[in-house]
């Protein structure tokens, strides 16, 4: 079937959404981003892909209407699926450290090394079974992460008993994971799905025999997902690795984006992580005006970022806070650079930790409207996209401010709202591919 | 699967000069030569401001006219202007003030080297010419202070109700006829000849007429030239040491030519790539450029096809499209007016009015705002002018921010991001025009 | 507690001058318009505008300077960058949030471009208010800019005679002219009494009797200058071992209340400052006789403050306004406060230095918003200066 990719190229992670020619989206897919942009995209993409498989996986089953526990099911194949990729990459990052240890370094401890990171990786793998083990939290899905993690763990053990330099192994991954996380992924997908559903066990209340199941799974697996189009954007990028009738502006993607997802939107105000934009649009989610702050921390997630370091906490733990608070305090000074200062001195002044804190909410949101006011106001429906959409603290005193002065307005807040960029991204995809014309000339 | 490119980067072209590029250069060399010549030939130097630079009534007393303004902007482009932007803010000027005075006053601590290589001369009187912009005063202040020299005040009454009064008239006229002539007389020594500066009036006219010829024929599709880079190259004889003499004539006749040639040919504006391709966005600008990155900035417009039809930093040194030319028949008035009538001395409803007809004259787009940090005659209330321009015109209008000759302000990353923005804007509504009709 | 002619004591009169200060609706104002019809308000911004000439129209001079710390802005961000000062920012909120729906007219003097180009923004914001730029000459001969400043306000007057219907008198301009002589003495009493001992009259309380002038009639204003003269002069005050600091570059957008008395709680007793000009910007009496509109101009010319929006055709002379205020206070340092992006006073900030360096008198500088809300900073500056100052005095 066609599908029309959007990829959105940020500063942390990179997101892929695919749309199919019904606007709906099938796929959605993140990573972290990473030196070798080409990289990045194939990997988003192919993480929307996967989510899009499933989509089609679940789509056949309800076609077919069996009285399967199809979430449990699909569950089982997603978990086994991500453990096919993972050791795929395990051993990728195996190999390569291998051919790593050579040279003056490990002169005289060579053998010594490739022994330890055999032991190494084997315990990875053993390891691995357990992390995609149904319930099994992971701190992030990114393979550098868990990799990351997890390999320091045991190459400290393994080094020890083994008796050899724990910094040689720790060199050699350094080295090793920058190259293997660049390499575009490898091998076939399908191939992997067949692997991963031999890994599920058939429970015994399951009504469908394995057979049933795997014929189900190769036709869904039969229909290609066939990349027809495909738009990138983000931000910051000099030159993005696409060609030029490829690339939309950012700023028209997300208030594309924002347009899919509520229709009615008029205002758009995303507080990313470093930039915040307001964004009009209009009924057909085209961008009428727009305002950036892209060069001051104040009034972007950073702000909360410093202010988090500064409390000693997390940043997820900030929101939480704040909403003990009902006398948010009068904070004056935007700036980042001075918001510690200022909470220091409150806090010396006897001022409780929510009061500031909830100050520090509504100075950033402040800020935030600043750009929303330059950029047109507000129009119902407002919607509010990026990470700080996720704070509720932030997203209270926005609702008071917008309340108080632009009277009642309807809020829309996304959880799935970091697609924003890449859904929109898709839409001008599957626009350029109908001749709907974006205008854009090859 | 989509084909994943790297962008190449084209090899640089050679490009032909043409005949008003080689003349200018030449003028701009030798009065640069004269200039720093002065303490050696005795010439006496007046430095003045270009909006209200009274170049003819400078030429009638001999002396050389030095422009502070026109020495930061050379020094943006040679990319000197960041050091001494530095240097100022190191002696104890604010980081928030005019990087054009931080950039002089720099520019002075470190030698005062002119970009001939040898050193500007001590002034002999500044001519302040209080038109359009606060900074000025202090700006002369600040030098006086430095070189302790004369100092003539010449006040440019505000277009507060967007219109000439015979009050300012009378004020200005009796202050040229008893502050600054004496004075000017006095310091360099030659009696004042009104009809002398008759004749520098009228060579200014003739100049004129062919400047308006030259910022207009933009109208056309495609426009011939670029009105806002292309344009600071054009307004430099005009607005410089040069007008009224006939090298300024002999340059607006050479490119008066030259883009009547462009236009017959049906070619769009030169660039410094050479010759711009399709023209496929026409925006008139509002708001003085950037000159640290000036190349860099313009490559980002006509990379995209797009061309400045109008803008209003063309005429910072004075209105002619409106009709306005220096008349020898009321030397004094003209004067007078001329300065009244600069742009940045209009009120805000009349850049307002100025912009939107641009707009539509010159069948633009919409409006682009370069909005410049450290810049406040011009800065202040630009985003009112951009809501109000959109408003009259139905075109979207987009804004983005750099500074005048301090690199730090120039973000090419954030720049280009706004205006690929803009560009794509456009070019949805063009498309929504087409799926509509 | 001291009390003065009606009883009224220093704490009275400050608790009513801080309430109209804080009083971003200008209720006082509104009640005053509203006992008659006649009555109109014509609002006017730093530095100075000739307010005799709209009292004589039956008109309330109203003071604008923005919204200060307790107002938090919205919409008037929509009108300005981040890199210009906040106070015309506030005063645009001030007016599209309603809060001066009831001014008539507004006047912006020529102080320096932010303000000359918000008149322009606000004819097109508020097209049913009198809106004039009011422009001051940069030439000091009677025959140039005094002959060109007459028919500035000759303009005035007209344009107020058309907003009241009917002219302005000679004899109204006259008897206003007497008015304002009045208060202008007492402002100067006030600051006299101030420099003499800082102790009995505090900045903050002195700036907000100063700054209740800018919204109540004048004969009010002054009968409040008088009642709490009389207090102060009666009130035994503790006295502080504070140095005494002239305080400049305030002159437009305001510092926060906190900021003066923060200045004060680290040691500096404020002698002299150029916080609302307005108040003694003609430094002696205007005559009363002969023509009102040419006494005003030659007042203005001859017999004004210095400050930085205004040219200073002699370099010797450039700066010892500052030296001399110094002197005359018995001051033994300046402050240089300046709001943040402000043209005039960060321009003109090397210059005085440089005259005060020459004539030996310490100075710090620092800078501010109208809505700062560190002091911290600011108490260790200010408390280090004063030490500082103290220790090599050889006090």
């Amino acid at each position: 079937m066609k599908t029309f990719v959007g990829v959105d190229l940020g500063s942390t992670t990179t997101k892929a959404v695919l749309l199919d020619e019904n606007c709906e989206v099938i796929g959605r897919g993140i990573t972290n981003s990473r030196s070798n942009y080409a990289t990045a995209v194939r990997v988003a993409s192919q993480e929307a892909r996967v989510d899009g498989q499933f989509t089609l996986f679940r789509r056949a089953f309800n076609d077919a209407s069996r009285s399967v526990d199809l979430e449990g099911f699909l569950g089982d194949l997603e978990r086994a699926f991500r453990l096919e990729q993972f050791l795929e990459q395990l051993d990728d990052l195996e190999r390569t450290c291998l051919g790593l240890v050579k040279g003056e370094r490990f002169v005289g401890v060579e053998s010594g090394i490739k022994e330890a990171l055999r032991e190494v990786f084997r315990r990875l793998r053993d390891d691995a079974v357990d992390l995609y083990a149904p319930g099994a939290k992971r701190k992030s899905d990114f393979f550098r992460d868990i990799a990351g993690s997890r390999y320091h763990i045991h190459a400290e053990a393994v080094a020890r008993d083994a008796k050899v330099p724990y910094d040689l192994l720790i060199n050699v991954y350094d080295k090793s994971i920058i190259e293997v996380e660049n390499r575009p992924p490898a091998g076939e997908l399908s191939e992997k799905f067949r692997r991963a559903l031999g890994r599920i066990p058939i429970s015994e209340s399951s009504v469908e025999s394995r057979a049933d199941l795997q014929k189900l799974i190769e036709n869904a697996l039969g229909v290609e997902l066939e990349e027809t189009y495909l738009v990138g954007t983000g931000y910051g990028r000099v030159t993005l690795p696409f060609s030029k009738e490829h690339i939309r502006s950012e700023i028209l993607c997300h208030g594309l984006g924002a347009h899919m997802m509520y229709p009615k939107t008029r205002t758009v105000l995303d507080i990313g992580g470093q930039d915040t934009k307001g964004i009009q649009v209009d009924p057909n989610g085209i961008v009428e005006n727009f305002q950036m702050n892209d060069r001051c921390a104040a009034g972007c997630g950073r702000y909360l970022g410093y202010i988090a370091d500064e409390m000693n906490m997390g940043l997820h733990e900030l929101g939480p806070l704040a909403m003990k608070s009902d006398r948010p305090a009068r904070i004056n000074s935007t700036c980042t650079v001075f918001a510690g200062a200022e909470l220091r001195d409150r806090l010396s002044l006897g001022e409780k930790r929510e009061d500031i804190l909830a100050g520090l909410h509504r100075a950033i949101i402040l800020r935030a409207i600043s750009i929303i006011s330059r950029s047109g106001g507000v129009t119902n429906e407002f919607t509010f996209t990026g990470g700080v959409a996720k704070n509720e603290a932030a997203v209270r005193e926005l609702k008071k401010l917008i309340k108080e002065n632009y009277g009642e307005v309807t809020i829309n807040i996304n959880p799935e709202s970091i697609y924003t960029g890449a859904l929109g991204a898709a839409e001008f995809a599957r626009r350029a591919h109908s001749g709907q014309g974006d205008g854009s000339e090859a | 699967m989509t084909i994943i490119t790297t962008p190449k980067t084209a090899p640089p072209k050679e490009v032909e000069k043409d005949a008003s590029m080689v003349k200018q250069k030449e003028m701009m060399a030798a009065h640069y030569d004269r200039l720093t010549s002065a303490p050696l030939t005795g010439e006496k130097v007046a430095s003045t401001f270009v909006p209200g630079n009274l170049n003819e009534l400078i030429m009638c007393f001999g002396l050389v006219n030095n422009l502070p303004e026109v020495n930061a902007i050379q020094n943006g482009l040679r990319r000197q202007s960041g050091a001494y932007v530095l240097e100022a803010e190191k002696i104890g000027h604010s980081e928030d003030v005019c990087t054009y005075v931080k950039s002089d006053i720099g520019m002075m601590a470190k030698g005062n080297i002119a970009p001939n290589g040898r050193q500007f001369p001590n002034p002999d009187v500044l001519l302040l010419s209080y038109t359009g912009c606060f900074t000025f005063m202090k700006w002369f202040e600040l030098l006086r202070e430095q070189y302790k020299c004369e100092t003539i005040m010449l006040h440019t009454p505000y277009m507060g109700d967007g219109k000439v009064t015979r009050n300012m008239i009378e004020y200005m006229v009796k202050q040229l006829k008893e502050e600054v002539i004496p004075k000017l007389e006095r310091i360099s020594g030659v009696k004042f000849d009104i009809d002398r500066l008759r004749e520098y009036l009228k060579k200014s006219a003739a100049a004129e007429n062919d400047l308006v010829r030259v910022l207009q024929s933009a109208k056309n599709k495609p426009s011939p030239i670029d009105a806002y880079f292309g344009g600071i190259y054009y307004i430099g004889p005009i607005f410089g040491a040069f007008r009224g003499t006939d090298d300024a004539i002999e340059y607006y006749n050479f490119l008066r030519a030259e883009v009547e040639e462009r236009l017959a040919a049906g070619k769009g504006p030169v660039t410094p790539d050479g010759d711009m391709g399709k023209e496929r966005y026409r925006l008139v600008v509002e708001g003085p450029p950037n000159y640290t990155h000036f190349r860099q900035f313009w490559k980002m417009f006509y990379d995209e096809g797009a061309v400045i039809v109008a803008s209003s930093y063309t005429k910072v040194g004075g209105v002619y499209d409106f009709g306005f030319r220096h008349d020898p028949d009321k030397p004094l008035e003209t004067l007078a007016e001329y300065c009244l009538g600069v742009y940045t001395n209009r009120s805000l409803p009349m850049r307002i009015d100025m912009l939107a007809n641009y707009v539509q004259d010159y069948d633009a787009d919409g409006l682009l705002i370069n909005s410049i940090k450290s810049c406040n005659s011009f800065s202040a209330g630009q985003l009112l002018i951009m809501r109000e321009v959109e408003k009259r015109t139905g075109k979207p209008a987009a804004f983005v921010e750099s500074d005048l000759v301090d690199p730090r302000y120039f973000s090419a990353a954030n720049i280009k991001n706004r205006l690929e923005s803009y560009f794509q804007m456009i070019e949805q509504k063009r498309a929504g025009a087409r799926a509509a009709a | 507690m001291a009390t003065s002619l009606n009883g009224h004591g220093c704490a009275d009169t400050v608790a009513r001058a801080q309430a109209l200060f804080e009083d971003l609706t200008f209720a006082a104002a509104r009640e005053w318009k509203a006992k008659a019809s006649e009555r109109k308000v014509v609002g006017y911004m730093p530095i100075y505008v000739p307010r005799e000439i709209i009292h004589a129209a039956g008109f309330l001079p109203l003071g604008i300077l923005g919204g200060g710390d307790q107002l938090e802005v919205i919409h008037g961000d929509a009108y300005y960058q981040s890199y210009i000062c906040r106070i015309p920012r506030s005063t645009i909120e001030l007016g599209v949030s309603g809060r001066l729906d009831f001014v008539d007219g507004m006047l912006f003097p020529s102080i320096c471009d932010v303000i000359r180009n918000l008149s322009g923004m606000w004819k097109t914001m508020f097209p049913n208010v009198y809106v004039r730029y009011f422009d001051v000459p940069q030439n000091y001969r009677d025959d140039i800019g005094g002959n060109y400043y007459i028919n500035e306000l000759a303009e005035l007057r007209h344009d107020l005679e058309g907003l009241r219907g009917k002219p302005i008198t000679d004899d109204e301009l006259r008897h206003s002219i007497t008015v304002y002589n009045e208060n202008r003495r007492l402002v100067r009493e006030l600051y006299a009494l101030r420099a003499r001992s800082p102790w009995q009259v505090s900045a903050p309380e002195a700036y907000l009797v100063l700054r209740a002038g800018l919204v109540l009639p004048v004969e009010e204003h002054s009968q409040m200058i008088r009642e709490y003269l009389a207090a102060a002069t009666k009130e035994e005050r503790p006295r502080r071992d504070n140095c005494r600091i002239v305080l400049t570059g305030v002159f437009c957008e305001q510092p926060p209340l906190n900021l003066i008395r923060s200045l004060e709680l680290a040691g500096c007793y404020v002698v002299d400052d150029d916080l609302l000009l307005i108040t003694r910007w003609l430094t002696a009496d205007v005559p009363t006789e002969g023509d009102p509109l040419q006494n005003l101009a030659l007042a203005f010319l001859h017999q004004s403050e210095s400050t930085a929006a205004k040219y200073e055709p002699n370099l010797k002379e450039k700066g010892q306004h500052l030296v001399r205020a110094v002197h005359r206070s018995g001051a033994e340092g300046v402050i240089f406060a300046c709001p943040s992006f402000c043209d005039p006073a960060l321009l003109e900030r090397p210059m005085l230095q440089h005259v005060l360096k020459d004539a030996e008198i310490p100075y710090i500088a620092f800078k501010y918003a109208e809505n700062s809300g560190q002091m911290q900073p600011i108490r260790e500056q200010a408390g280090t200066f004063s030490d500082s100052i103290k220790l090599w005095s050889g006090r």
